[in-house]
This record gives C-alpha cells, sequence and structure tokens, in this order.
C-alpha cells in the first residue's frame, strides 16, 4: 500500500511539475516588482531547488495534512476535501450495495440456469446497463422521473428545512436517482462476473458431494456454491472502485451532488490547482485503501490464502 | 455430398463448391467469420455499428446543412423535415452537428485504442520476454496505474496540460492530439498484462523453441510465431477498447473539458442540451441515442469476437 501511494504521489507531482506555468509569471510582467524580489521569492519558495528536493518537501507537506489553500473559495483545501467527503462515500458505498443487491441474485439464477431465457436476458442487460454512459442514464432519469413524473427533486440540496422523518425522507428522495445510476451501471458489470464465477464453482465435486448427501438445491447453492463463488467477486469490486470513482464524478456533476466528483469539476472550470491536486490525491487514496480493504476480506474469505 | 473423393473433385470445379462441405479446411480467419456469424446479435450490432460509421462519413455530402447555421426563427424545434433531429438552442441543424460529431468521437476511439493496444502490447511483450527485474517493475508500473482513478487523472492532465498544447498544435488539433494521448494512457493496462501472459505461455511452447533451435533471433521469435498467436484476446480488448475511449471522450466533453465548445462533439452537445431537458428533449435523446447504440454495437461485436477467436471453443 504505502509504495502504491508513494508512486501515485510521483505520478502526480511529475504532472504538476511538467505542466508549464509558474506562480510568479504575473510577478514577471509587473513593472513595479524589480527582479531581484522575483529572485528571492523563488529562492524562499525553493523553486529552483533540484527537482527531487521539490519533491520531498511537498510530499512532507502533503503528510502534515498541508494542502494548501483553495484560491476559490478562501479555505484550506483540506478543510473543503472534509466537507465534501462524506456525501461522496455515502453516495458510493450506497449505489455498490444497490449494485451489489441487483447482481447477486441475477447473477446466481442465470449461472444456475445456463443458456435458458433468463440469463439470455439478464446478459442482454447487463451487456445494455454498462455501455449506457452514466451521464446519458442520468438525464433519460432526470427526463422521466422529474420532469414527465415530477416524482424526484433533479437538484441535490444539503439544505433541507424538515426535522425528523420528513428530513430522511427528502434525503433518500433525492438520493435515489444518483445512487440508481451509479448502481445499476456498477450492476451490470458486476452481473457477468458473478455469473461467471459461479459457472466456474457450480461444476465442482464437492457440490455434487453435497447433493449426493440429499442437501436441498437451494441450500446447496446459498451454502456451498455462492460463498465460494464469492471470493474472486470480492476483488472484482476492489478493481471496479476507479471506475466507480469516474461514474461517480459524472453523476455528482449531473444531479449537483455536493460531493469531492462535483468540486473536482468546478474548481478545474474554476483553475483552482490546489483543489484540483488534493482532491485527485484523495480519491487516488481512497482506490488504493479500497484495494487493501480487498486484500485484507480476501484473506479472511478464503483460508487457503496466507500473508506471509 | 461426396466426401470420400474431394481431391479430385475439388481438381475439376477448384473454389466453385458452395457451401461448407464436409472435411473442406477453412483458414483461421474463414473459421472465424463462421463462428462469428453464429452470434446473432454480434452480426447485428456490426450492422447497425456499420450504419452509424457510414452515416458519419458520407453525411456530410448527403445532407450539406452547414453545422453552425444560427436561425433564431427555427430554434429548440422537435423532429421535422427540413430538420431530421431537430434543432438546439440557436436553431442550428442537429443532423448536421451529430455527423460532424459523429466523425470527432470515432476517430478519438479508433485512435485511443491504437495507442492504449501499441503501448500495452509493448509493455506486456518487454515483461512477458525478459523475465526478471524488468518484467517486475513493469508489472508493478502497469498495477500502479490500475489503481490510479482514471477519470480524475484525466481531468488532471488535459487541465494542466490543456493550453500549451493548444498554443503549439491549434485548438482542434491540440484538443484531439492530447485526449487521445491521454485516453490512451489511462487504458493500456488491460492490454500490457493479457499480452504478458500470453506470451509467458507461448515463449515455452514447441513451436517457439524450434524456432529457437532453429536459430530464429529474439525479434523474429516475437515477430513471427508468438505475436500472432497471441493476437485473438488482444484484438478482443482493442475492440471493447474503441467503446471504452468513446465513453471517456463523451463524458470529457459532457463535463466542459473536452474539445472547445464550439466544436459539437456527441458529448458536448449532450451537455448544452441537459438545460433545455424539459423542452426540448429531442436535443438529448439523439447525441445519447447515438453514444449507446455505438458503444453498445462495439461491445456486442468484442462479444462475438471473443467467441469466434478462441479456437478451444466448440461451437
Amino acid at each position: 500500500m504505502i509504495p502504491s501511494l508513494l508512486g501515485i504521489s510521483v505520478v502526480l507531482f511529475t504532472l504538476l511539475a511538467m505542466a508549464p506555468g509558474d506562480p510568479f509569471d504575473e510577478l514577471a510582467t509587473n513593472p513595479a516588482v524589480p527582479p531581484e524580489v522575483r529572485a528571492a521569492l523563488r529562492l524562499k519558495f525553493g523553486l529552483d531547488d533540484p527537482v527531487w528536493m521539490r519533491y520531498w518537501h511537498w510530499l512532507i507537506a502533503l503528510m502534515h495534512g498541508d494542502w494548501g489553500f483553495s484560491f476559490v473559495s478562501r479555505v484550506d483545501v483540506s478543510t473543503l476535501i472534509m466537507q465534501r467527503l462524506p456525501v461522496t462515500l455515502v453516495v458510493i458505498g450506497a449505489s455498490q450495495v444497490l449494485a451489489i443487491a441487483v447482481a447477486l441474485p441475477v447473477g446466481v439464477l442465470a449461472a444456475t440456469r445456463p443458456y435458458s431465457l433468463f440469463d439470455q436476458i439478464a446478459n442482454t442487460f447487463a451487456f445494455i446497463g454498462f455501455s449506457l454512459p452514466t451521464f446519458f442514464t442520468g438525464l433519460v432519469l432526470i427526463l422521466i422521473f422529474s420532469i414527465q413524473l415530477d416524482w424526484l427533486p433533479f437538484v441535490y440540496r444539503a439544505d433541507i428545512a424538515a426535522t425528523g422523518w420528513a428530513f430522511y425522507w427528502e434525503h433518500f428522495k433525492q438520493s435515489v436517482m444518483p445512487v440508481t445510476v451509479l448502481g445499476l451501471f456498477q450492476g451490470a458489470a458486476l452481473v457477468r462476473f458473478v455469473r461467471s464465477s459461479v459457472l466456474d464453482v457450480i461444476r465442482l465435486d464437492y457440490v455434487t458431494t453435497a447433493r449426493s448427501k440429499g442437501i436441498g438445491e437451494r441450500k446447496v447453492i446459498t451454502r456451498h456454491v455462492v460463498r465460494t463463488a464469492l471470493i474472486p467477486v470480492v476483488t472484482l469490486i476492489a478493481l471496479q472502485m476507479p471506475i466507480v470513482f469516474s461514474g461517480a464524478v459524472v453523476t455528482e456533476q449531473i444531479f449537483r451532488v455536493p460531493g469531492i466528483g462535483s468540486l473536482l469539476i468546478s474548481s478545474m472550470l474554476a483553475n483552482d490547482t490546489p483543489v484540483v491536486m488534493g482532491v485527485t490525491f484523495v480519491s487516488a487514496c481512497l482506490v488504493v485503501i479500497f484495494n487493501l480493504i480487498a486484500d485484507i476480506l480476501y484473506g479472511w474469505l478464503d483460508p487457503r490464502i496466507a500473508f506471509r | 455430398m461426396a466426401g470420400s473423393t474431394h481431391a479430385s473433385l475439388s481438381a475439376k470445379a477448384p473454389a466453385a463448391v458452395p457451401g461448407a462441405r464436409k472435411g473442406r479446411r477453412f483458414s483461421p480467419w474463414q473459421e472465424a467469420w463462421r463462428r462469428f456469424r453464429r452470434h446473432k446479435m454480434a452480426l447485428f450490432s456490426a450492422f447497425a455499428l456499420f450504419l452509424v460509421v457510414f452515416g458519419v462519413l458520407a453525411g456530410p455530402f448527403l445532407w450539406r446543412v452547414p453545422i453552425n447555421e444560427i436561425d433564431f426563427a427555427a430554434k429548440l424545434q422537435g423532429p421535422s423535415w427540413a430538420h431530421p433531429m431537430g434543432t438546439d438552442d440557436l436553431g442550428q441543424d442537429l443532423l448536421s452537428r451529430l455527423i460532424y460529431g459523429g466523425r470527432i468521437s470515432i476517430a478519438v476511439g479508433v485512435a485511443a485504442m491504437i495507442v492504449a493496444i501499441f503501448v500495452g502490447m509493448l509493455v506486456g511483450a518487454l515483461a512477458g520476454m525478459a523475465s526478471g527485474g524488468l518484467d517486475a517493475a513493469l508489472m508493478w508500473l502497469t498495477d500502479l496505474f490500475l489503481s490510479l482513478p482514471q477519470l480524475p487523472l484525466l481531468l488532471l492532465v488535459i487541465y494542466l496540460f490543456r493550453e500549451p498544447v493548444k498554443g503549439v498544435l491549434g485548438v482542434e488539433g491540440g484538443a484531439f492530439i492530447l485526449i487521445v494521448g491521454v485516453i490512451g494512457a489511462t487504458r493500456w493496462m488491460a492490454a500490457a498484462r493479457l499480452v504478458r501472459a500470453q506470451f509467458l505461455s507461448l515463449r515455452e511452447k514447441e513451436f517457439v523453441e524450434a524456432a529457437r533451435a532453429l536459430g530464429a533471433s529474439r525479434m523474429r521469435q516475437v515477430m513471427m510465431h508468438i505475436l500472432p498467436n497471441a493476437l485473438g484476446p488482444v484484438i478482443v480488448v482493442a475492440t471493447i477498447d474503441i467503446a471504452a475511449a468513446i465513453i471517456a471522450e463523451s463524458t470529457l466533453s459532457f463535463l466542459g473539458l473536452g474539445f472547445p465548445s464550439d466544436v459539437p462533439t456527441w458529448g458536448s452537445v449532450l451537455r448544452d442540451a441537459k438545460d433545455y431537458l424539459d423542452i426540448a428533449p429531442h436535443w438529448a435523446l439523439f447525441p445519447g441515442g447515438l453514444i449507446f447504440i455505438t458503444v453498445l454495437a462495439i461491445n456486442f461485436i468484442g462479444d462475438g469476437l471473443r467467441d469466434a477467436l478462441d479456437p478451444r471453443r466448440v461451437l
């Protein structure tokens, strides 16, 4: 985990260092600032240091939580990200739960009846699901449920003036569409993983043994097959995390969910570089952390794997 | 069916025998085509994709309405004979804008796929042939790229390098090169892993050993013997990569960070349309539908190719 985080920080820093533009460019064109002052400023902020030294200072600052200052919002980048992060995590988490809740039963059912009508329908829908770009699904859902039917709000609001159940109900209503868009996109890819994983397991000898012991088919599937088949699926869910983040950026932008994805886009359109760097690094860190969690889960689910 | 006398029969009537006789030999590509035809959805998708590509390529010659002719009298109209796909908020004809955008989207998709596959094959072949330190380093790099969040990184690179590239290569050309390069650079990992795995198994096979024993150089072993046999799965990945690249480009344009906003790509038309969803839904449905149909067709073709190019699969 540490090497990959370091690797990501190197990639980000290289991009930043290669990008043209000097923070003191404006001073060069300003006749009121003599060149000596500019040189002194460059020296003070270490802009003339060798690259590895600048990287080291940047990394130390990053680890101290000193991520810079947003030009636009006039607050620390870390404060800004911490405000936005919980919303994104809730949306991503809920959509993953939805994806698993849809993909697991459908994938298992399709695998227990391979090449049946249900399998073919599920397969076609899975193809449609991951061929539909999230931004288009989002717009179509808005068109149907907000404009035609007027059931759901299409702008996410953080300041809901209700209390008690009404508060949660409003939150639920405005989260339905973002979570559905993201969840169904994920679920479509997951159905195929679950199906092929179950198909691999269902032919193994121990399943035949379980059947011949007289255990009911339903119990064989839920207790014996699914438990084993889920092990590779856990890894695949973790490997999908970068794609989930991409989807979250788009979904947050469409529904104006105040998460880090929409923060990323708005700060890019406003040329707010510190925030852009911070959000990119945070999303990279989250992906690495999810991969680590998957690795740990993998070892826990599958006793054949040992960490040495 | 005259199965046993086929030597003399084919001598009398060479290549004139129609249909698949028993015992007839197929070349590998004929065999693949025969298998591909069995996949109904893939065949239908190939036809649909052909229509889209043909329409986009031949469209400007058949539909001569300029993409930026502003006509406020006809703004936000639904489909009609004068404007088969309706008009946008400036009264510009959507059909000609979508034809133009389709050229860009499909060109970006294909070009980005070529970049991704080229880098992937290079990395995969290097890692597969050179075991040891180089292999481990390249695979670490691949894993690192796999764990990078693609869209934020894509956006970051375009954000940082948009202006200078524009200065060197011009507005549209710069955006094209940048977008193709960046999408290619974040999508080569699957091909690299696949090619490496293929190389690891193929380089120990007898026919490669025979070539080595006959004194074939390493380059010749790779180019003449290993690479052609590793190509099947790579073609499948390449197909699916086109779809992914089209989605990536549309996403960038949709977010307003792709091509300049006056260039109508499918994604940017959709972005302009999203604020008029309540009064002009056709404006969003046509570009979105085109992206969807193109991507779905390419994915189905990829699935068909997967069946067709896997020689172990019995159909």
